[in-house]
C-alpha cells in the first residue's frame, strides 16, 4: 500500500492522516476536499454565529498530505482503482477512505429568497448566519437548533425556535426535560414555537402552518443531515442510510473504506464527531499493521450552548425498561432536573439537565461501564459522599482506624506538625500561654501557617473557661 | 580543626523551598529553629524540617566504608574501599570502554558537588553515561520552560511575589503537604486547585477541578480554548511578546469544554470559571507540579499550561507569571552544572561546540575529550548489566530501588552489575545492594551552596564534624580521580574552591553563577541567577524586557492531547497514582530514620474510595495488595469519600514490599524522558497472610 486517497476534508479525515502518519505510513495520501478551502472545525461553527471565533480561527491543523480543496469527487473506477474529480482530474489509489460526510436536509420554503434561506452546515453558511442584522428563526428543535438559537442569542440578536414537536430535543428528552429545557431557552431570550411547521418565508417573516408568522429576517435551517452517499452508490457499492461498512470500516470492495457521518455501521449512523475519530483512529491503525476493529461507544449528547448543562445518555428507549433501577430528581424551580437508569450497578441512560458536576461525573462514568457510587443522591447534587474521612494522608497522621471506616484518631490542629488539639491543651496547661508560646513549646502553626487562627481561638477559649476544656477536649 | 561555631545559618536539607534555619549545638544535640528573616518559609517550618538534626545520628548511620564481602557488606577502610572501587572501575574499562561505567547522581547534592561529578563522570571515566534522579523531578517542566522561555528557571520570579496575586492556579501540586511553608505566600490569592484527589491543598481552593489521572493535558488544552472563546485572550501581549499562537490554538481549537469534560471528568461550567478567575485578575499565576508533569506526555502538558498563561498574558511581567515548584532541596541547581546526561555547566547543551569548547577551556582539557550526551535516567538504570550497557554504577545521593519507575526491574538490573558503588550518610535500600558502600557527609556537616526553586543561590554551611569516618563527597571524587589517574588539582575537596572553578564553568551559559561568591551570600545578599558579574545584583525576575531567545519572545508549543500509556482494563480495572505525604521525604532514606515522622507516617498505605474498597472486599484499615503488570505492592487501606472511584493513590516513600514504584512502568516521555509516574493501571484486592 502506497498511496491512501481520502474523499472528504473534514476533522475525521484529518485525523486519519495524522493516525496513519503517527502509525509510520510514509506513502502518499491526497485528501480530496470538496469544499474550496482547507480542512475546518465543523463542530465550531456555533462560535462564528455568536461571535466568539473567527472562520479563520477553526482551521484544522494541516495534515501531512497532498490536500485538493474544491476537488469533487464524481466518479470511482474501481477497476482501476481511480478517482476522478468533477474537473476532470484522475487520483489512483491502492486504499480509498470516503469520509464524505453528511449535507444538510432542506426542506422546501416557498416564497423564500436564496439569500434569506440557508441551512448551517458550512463556515459560508455560518458567515452569512453571523452577518444576520435582524431577527432569526431557527427551523428544526434539535441539538443543533438548540445550540443555534442560543449562539444567536449570545449574538444579540433575537431568535425564534420553530420545532415540530411537543419540546425541544424531543427525540432525545422525556416530557419534562423538554418542559425544562424550554423554559430555560425562555430565559435566555429565545422565543419558542412548538407544534409549528414552517409554510412560507416573505420579507421580514416566517409563516407557520397556524397561520401566525414570526420574525425573521433570516432564517437557518437545522433540520438534520442526510449521509453524503452519491460516490458509493454510483460505484455499486452497498449503501443503506449510508455507506455500509463493517468493524474495519470494509465496504464491500476491500480497498475502499468508509468513516464518519457517511458510513453506516451496524445499522447506525452516528452523525457525531467522536465517534469519527474513534473510526479514524481504528482505521488508521489498521492500515499501519495494528488488528483491531472499531467498537461503538456508548451514546451520549452533549448540548454545547453557554448557560444550559444538559446531556442524554444512552438510547431513550432504554430508559423505558421497567426492570431497571431509576434514580430521578426533579426541581423545576431551579430548572433542574435527573433521571438516570442503573442495570448492575451500571448507567444504562439518562437525562440531567441543570446539575453541571454530576453531567460531567455520569458521563465518565457511562463512557467507560463503570459503577456508580452507592451514593445515588450526593453523585447527582455533584458533591462526593460523605465519609467522615479525612481526605488528605496527613490528616489521619498514623490513625488507628476501625473497621467501619471511623476514624478514632484524636483531631490534629496542626497538620504541618502533627500537633493535636490534647497537644496544645496539654501545653496550655504547661504555661504556653500565647500563640507563640504554643508555637515554641509544640511547633502549631509554623508550618503552612493555615492553623493560626484556629490555634488563636483555642487559647481565647482556654482562657476565658479553662475546665470546661478538659471535658471537650 | 578551627573551632566550629555553635550556631551556624543554613538551610533545611529537604525540599526546594530550602527554609532558612538555624542549627545549634547543644547538650542534647543539634536544634533547629525556624529562620524568621529568610524571605521563603518567614519563621516556618515543617514537621520534617524541626526534626531534621535526628538524621544526623540515625541509629545505622554509615560510619565506615563498607565492601561486600563473602556476601556481606563489611566495613574497611577508605584507601582500600577507593582501591576496590578503582580496580572494578579499571576492568570494566579496559573489557568494555568508558560507557560500561555509569553515574547516578542526585537533586539534594549540593552545587559543589553536582558539579563535580558530572567533571568526574565526563574527565576521569571518560563516560557519557551519567544521570541524575531529577529526571524523574524536574525534566518535563525544564524540556517544556527551556522551549517556550529559552531558560528554564523553577520560578523566574522570588516566591515571595505570589503572596499579592490575586489568583494562583495550582496543576498538580500540593504543596500543603509537600511544602506547607509555601502555603504562606499562598494565603491571600484565590488558589485554583488541578487533582485528581482533593488533597489538603484542594481544601483550600476556590475551585477545584478533579480530573482524571493521565489528562491533564486535555484540560489545559480546554482551558486555552476558553480563554479564546470566552474572549480573554491577551491579544496585544500575543502580538507583541511570542510567537507560534496560531499552531498552538489549531490544537487547542479541538478541545471545546464539553469534549474536556468528557475526557477529564471536569465540568465545562468549571473549566469557565477557572479562566475567568485568572483573566480577570489583575496579577495571577500558573504553576505546575508533579502530578502534572510525571507523565510520559509530561513535557506537552507542562508546554500546554505554559500556552494558557502566556494566552492571558501573564508571564514576563511583574506580579504575574508561570512557574514549575521545584521538588528536590537542590532541584534546581542540579539540573545546571551538569550531571544530567545531555549538559554540562552552567545549564549548557553538551551537544553545543561552543558549549563544549568553553567547559573544556576551563577543565583544561580539549573539546574532543568531552563525551557527548548518554542514557536518560530510566534508560540508564534500564541498561545496567545488559550486552551493551554500563557494567558498573556509582550512584551519589539517590535511592533509585524506591524512588524509580518498575523499582523490582531496577533492583534485577543493579544485581546484574559488576561493580554498584553508592555513596549515602545511611544504609539505604540501594546502599544495601551495592558492593562499596562510602559514608558520606550531609547537610549539617559541610558547606557548599544550593539553589533554591526561585533561582536563588543559598549558602550551606558546616554546624560540626561528620560521625566517624564519613567524607564528604568531593574528597571521595578527589580520592577516585587520582586513583585513575588524573590530576589531583582538577578535584578540589573544598566547596569553596569548587564553586569558584564552577563560577568560571557557568560564565555566560544560561545558568550563570559568575557574579556570585561565598563572600556575596555570606554577606547576606540575595542572589538570584543568572549574575554575570560581581557587580551585578542577581537576576529575582527573569523575562521583564524579554525572553531568552534571540528575538526576545516566548514561544507557544503546538501539543495534542494524548492517552497515558496504559489505560484500564477488564484484569486492572483502577488507576494507581503516586505522591507524598508531609512527614516523609521522596524515597524516605533519610525520614524513616525519624521517629517523630515515623510515628505520624509509618507504613505504606493506599487510599481508596468507599465504594471501591467495598467491590473489593476491603475496609478502612485493612492490608490490600495493589497489583499492576509489573507487580504488586502491599499497603493499608484508607478510605477516601472525596477520591474518584477509579482511582487510588500510594504515597511512595516506603520501602520493600510497600514499594509504590511495583507498580509504575517504563513509558517516557519522548521529550524529557520523564517516567510515567502517575498512571498505572491496577487492581485491588484483599491480602490474605496465613
Amino acid at each position: 500500500m502506497r498511496r491512501v486517497v481520502v474523499v472528504g476534508g473534514g476533522a475525521a479525515a484529518h485525523r486519519l492522516v495524522a493516525g496513519l502518519r503517527a502509525g509510520g505510513f510514509d506513502g502518499s495520501v491526497a485528501v480530496l476536499g470538496a469544499e474550496p478551502r482547507p480542512g475546518y472545525h465543523r463542530v465550531l461553527l456555533g462560535s462564528v454565529v455568536d461571535g466568539t471565533l473567527r472562520g479563520a480561527d477553526l482551521a484544522l491543523p494541516a495534515p501531512a498530505a497532498e490536500v485538493h480543496a474544491g476537488a469533487i469527487a464524481a466518479e470511482l473506477d474501481r477497476d482501476r482503482r481511480v478517482v476522478r474529480t468533477a474537473s476532470g482530474d484522475e487520483h489512483p489509489y491502492d486504499v480509498l477512505v470516503l469520509a464524505t460526510g453528511a449535507r444538510a436536509r432542506q426542506p422546501e420554503l416557498p416564497g423564500a429568497a436564496p439569500d434569506r434561506v440557508r441551512p448551517l452546515r458550512t463556515l459560508p453558511d455560518a458567515t452569512w448566519l453571523a452577518a444576520a442584522a435582524g431577527p432569526v428563526a431557527v427551523l428544526g428543535g434539535g441539538v443543533l437548533g438548540v445550540e443555534t438559537a442560543v449562539a444567536l442569542r449570545a449574538r444579540g440578536l433575537d431568535a425564534t425556535l420553530v420545532h415540530p414537536g411537543p419540546g425541544p430535543m424531543d427525540r432525545l428528552l422525556d416530557a419534562t426535560a423538554g418542559r425544562l429545557l424550554a423554559d430555560r431557552l425562555g430565559q435566555l431570550g429565545v422565543d419558542l414555537a412548538l407544534r409549528r411547521r414552517a409554510v412560507g418565508h416573505r420579507p421580514g417573516e416566517l409563516l407557520l402552518d397556524d397561520g401566525t408568522a414570526v420574525p425573521a429576517e433570516r432564517v437557518v435551517v437545522c433540520a438534520g443531515t442526510a449521509a453524503e452517499v452519491g460516490l458509493a452508490e454510483r460505484a455499486g457499492l452497498a449503501v443503506r442510510r449510508g455507506v455500509v461498512v463493517d468493524d474495519e470500516l470494509r465496504t464491500g470492495d476491500p480497498r475502499i473504506r468508509a468513516l464518519g457521518d457517511c458510513a453506516e455501521h451496524a445499522g447506525v449512523l452516528t452523525g457525531q464527531l467522536d465517534p469519527a475519530w474513534r473510526q479514524a483512529d481504528v482505521l488508521a491503525g489498521l492500515l499501519t499493521g495494528a488488528d483491531q476493529r472499531y467498537r461503538p461507544g456508548r451514546q451520549m449528547t452533549r448540548l454545547r450552548a453557554r448557560g444550559i448543562d444538559l446531556v442524554s445518555l444512552g438510547p431513550a428507549e432504554r430508559r423505558a425498561d421497567p426492570a431497571a433501577e431509576v434514580v430521578a430528581l426533579s426541581d423545576p424551580a431551579r430548572g433542574r432536573y435527573a433521571t438516570v437508569t442503573v442495570h448492575d450497578e451500571r448507567i444504562t441512560g439518562g437525562v440531567l439537565l441543570g446539575f453541571p458536576r454530576a453531567i460531567a461525573a455520569l458521563t465518565q462514568l457511562h463512557d467507560r461501564g463503570l459503577p456508580l457510587p452507592a451514593d445515588r443522591l450526593a453523585l447527582l447534587l455533584g458533591g462526593p459522599a460523605p465519609t467522615g474521612t479525612a481526605a488528605t494522608g496527613a490528616a489521619t497522621t498514623g490513625a488507628a482506624a476501625t473497621g467501619t471506616g471511623r476514624v478514632t484518631a484524636p483531631p490534629v490542629l496542626c497538620h504541618c506538625n502533627a500537633v493535636t488539639r490534647d497537644a496544645l491543651v496539654a501545653a496550655w496547661r504547661s504555661g504556653a500561654r500565647s500563640v507563640a508560646e504554643l508555637a515554641r513549646t509544640t511547633r502549631a502553626t509554623t508550618g503552612c501557617g493555615g492553623c493560626t487562627e484556629e490555634v488563636a481561638r483555642l487559647c481565647d477559649r482556654l482562657r476565658d473557661h479553662d475546665g470546661i476544656e478538659e471535658g471537650a477536649a | 580543626m578551627p573551632e566550629r561555631p555553635r550556631t551556624v545559618a543554613t538551610h533545611c536539607p529537604y525540599c526546594a523551598l530550602q527554609c532558612g534555619t538555624r542549627l545549634t549545638r547543644e547538650r542534647a544535640g543539634v536544634a533547629v529553629r525556624p529562620d524568621a528573616d529568610f524571605p521563603v518559609n518567614q519563621g516556618g517550618l515543617c514537621q520534617k524540617g524541626w526534626t531534621a538534626p535526628a538524621v544526623l545520628t540515625a541509629a545505622d548511620r554509615l560510619h565506615h566504608p563498607l565492601v561486600r564481602r563473602g556476601g556481606r557488606l563489611r566495613p574497611t577502610d577508605w584507601s582500600g574501599a577507593l582501591d576496590v572501587i578503582a580496580d572494578g572501575i579499571t576492568r570494566v574499562r579496559r573489557s568494555r570502554g568508558a560507557d560500561a561505567v555509569a553515574v547516578f547522581g542526585g537533586g539534594g547534592l549540593t552545587n559543589e558537588k553536582a558539579y563535580l561529578l558530572g567533571k568526574f563522570a565526563r574527565l576521569a571515566l571518560g563516560t557519557s553515561q551519567i544521570d541524575y534522579n531529577g529526571r524523574f523531578c524536574m525534566s518535563a517542566a525544564a524540556a517544556a520552560g527551556g522551549a517556550a522561555f529559552g531558560l528554564d528557571r523553577g520560578l523566574p520570579f522570588p516566591v515571595t511575589d505570589l503572596g499579592a496575586a490575586d489568583v494562583v492556579l495550582l496543576a498538580g501540586s500540593n504543596p500543603a503537604e509537600t511544602m506547607p511553608p509555601l502555603m504562606r505566600h499562598l494565603g491571600a490569592p484565590d488558589l485554583v486547585v488541578l487533582d485528581p484527589r482533593r488533597t489538603a491543598t484542594a481544601e483550600r481552593a476556590a475551585l477545584h477541578l478533579q480530573p482524571a489521572p493521565g489528562t491533564d493535558l486535555a484540560l489545559a488544552l480546554g482551558l486555552l480554548h476558553v480563554a479564546v472563546t470566552d474572549g480573554l485572550l491577551d491579544r496585544d501581549y500575543v502580538a507583541a511578546r511570542t510567537t507560534g499562537f496560531t499552531e498552538a490554538w489549531q490544537a487547542a481549537a479541538g478541545w471545546w469544554p464539553e469534549r474536556v469534560e468528557r475526557t477529564t471528568g471536569v465540568p465545562a461550567a468549571d473549566q469557565r470559571a477557572a479562566v475567568r478567575m485568572l483573566a480577570d485578575a489583575e496579577r495571577a499565576y500558573v504553576l505546575t507540579g508533579r502530578g502534572a508533569e510525571q507523565h510520559s506526555k509530561g513535557t506537552d502538558t507542562a508546554a500546554a499550561f505554559i500556552n494558557l498563561a502566556l494566552a492571558l498574558g501573564l508571564p514576563g511581567r511583574v506580579g504575574s507569571g508561570y512557574g514549575c515548584l521545584t521538588g528536590q532541596g537542590n532541584g534546581q541547581g542540579g539540573r545546571e552544572h551538569g550531571q544530567k546526561a545531555d549538559q554540562l555547566p552552567g545549564y549548557r547543551s553538551i551537544g553545543d561546540p561552543a558549549a563544549r569548547a568553553h567547559v573544556s577551556s576551563v577543565w583544561g582539557v580539549a573539546p574532543a575529550d568531552l563525551p557527548g550526551p548518554g542514557r536518560s535516567a530510566y534508560e540508564l538504570l534500564d541498561a545496567l548489566g545488559t550486552e551493551d550497557g554500563p557494567r558498573a554504577l556509582l550512584v551519589f545521593g539517590s535511592n533509585p530501588v524506591v524512588s524509580a519507575p518498575r523499582a523490582a526491574h531496577v533492583a534485577d538490573r543493579l544485581a546484574a552489575l559488576d561493580l554498584l558503588v553508592v555513596a549515602d550518610v545511611v544504609p539505604s535500600e540501594t546502599a544495601q545492594l551495592a558492593d562499596v558502600v562510602l559514608p558520606v557527609t550531609q547537610w549539617a556537616e559541610e558547606d557548599g551552596t544550593t539553589t533554591n526553586l526561585e533561582g536563588r543561590v543559598l549558602r550551606r554551611r558546616r554546624l560540626q564534624p561528620p560521625p566517624g569516618h564519613a567524607r564528604s563527597d568531593l574528597e571521595v571524587l578527589h580520592g577516585l580521580a587520582t586513583r585513575l589517574g588524573q590530576p589531583g588539582h582538577r578535584y578540589p575537596t573544598t566547596p569553596k574552591e569548587v564553586f569558584e572553578e564552577l563560577r568560571r564553568a557557568s560564565a555566560g551559559g544560561g545558568a550563570d553563577y559568575s557574579g556570585i561568591s561565598y563572600e556575596r551570600l555570606d554577606a547576606g545578599e540575595a542572589l538570584h541567577w543568572p549574575c554575570p558579574d560581581e557587580a551585578h545584583p542577581g537576576t529575582p525576575r527573569l523575562f521583564l524586557d524579554g525572553f531568552a531567545h534571540p528575538d526576545g519572545r516566548a514561544r507557544f508549543a503546538a501539543v495534542e492531547h494524548r492517552d497515558a500509556a496504559e489505560l484500564p482494563d477488564a484484569r486492572y480495572p483502577l488507576i494507581a497514582t503516586t505522591g507524598r505525604v508531609l512527614a516523609q521525604y521522596q524515597s524516605g532514606a533519610q525520614t524513616r530514620r525519624v521517629p517523630e515522622l515515623v510515628a505520624a507516617a509509618p507504613e505504606p498505605f493506599v487510599e481508596v474510595h468507599p465504594d471501591t474498597a467495598r467491590r473489593a472486599g476491603l475496609v478502612e484499615g485493612a492490608l490490600a495488595r495493589i497489583s499492576s503488570a509489573r507487580g504488586t505492592a502491599l499497603a493499608r487501606v484508607r478510605l477516601v469519600g472525596t477520591l474518584r472511584s477509579d482511582t487510588v493513590f500510594l504515597p511512595f516513600h516506603f520501602p520493600g514490599d510497600g514499594r509504590a514504584n511495583l507498580l509504575t512502568g517504563d513509558a517516557l516521555d519522548p521529550r524529557s524522558r520523564m517516567p510515567e509516574f502517575k498512571v498505572s493501571a491496577v487492581r485491588l484486592e484483599p491480602e490474605v497472610r496465613a
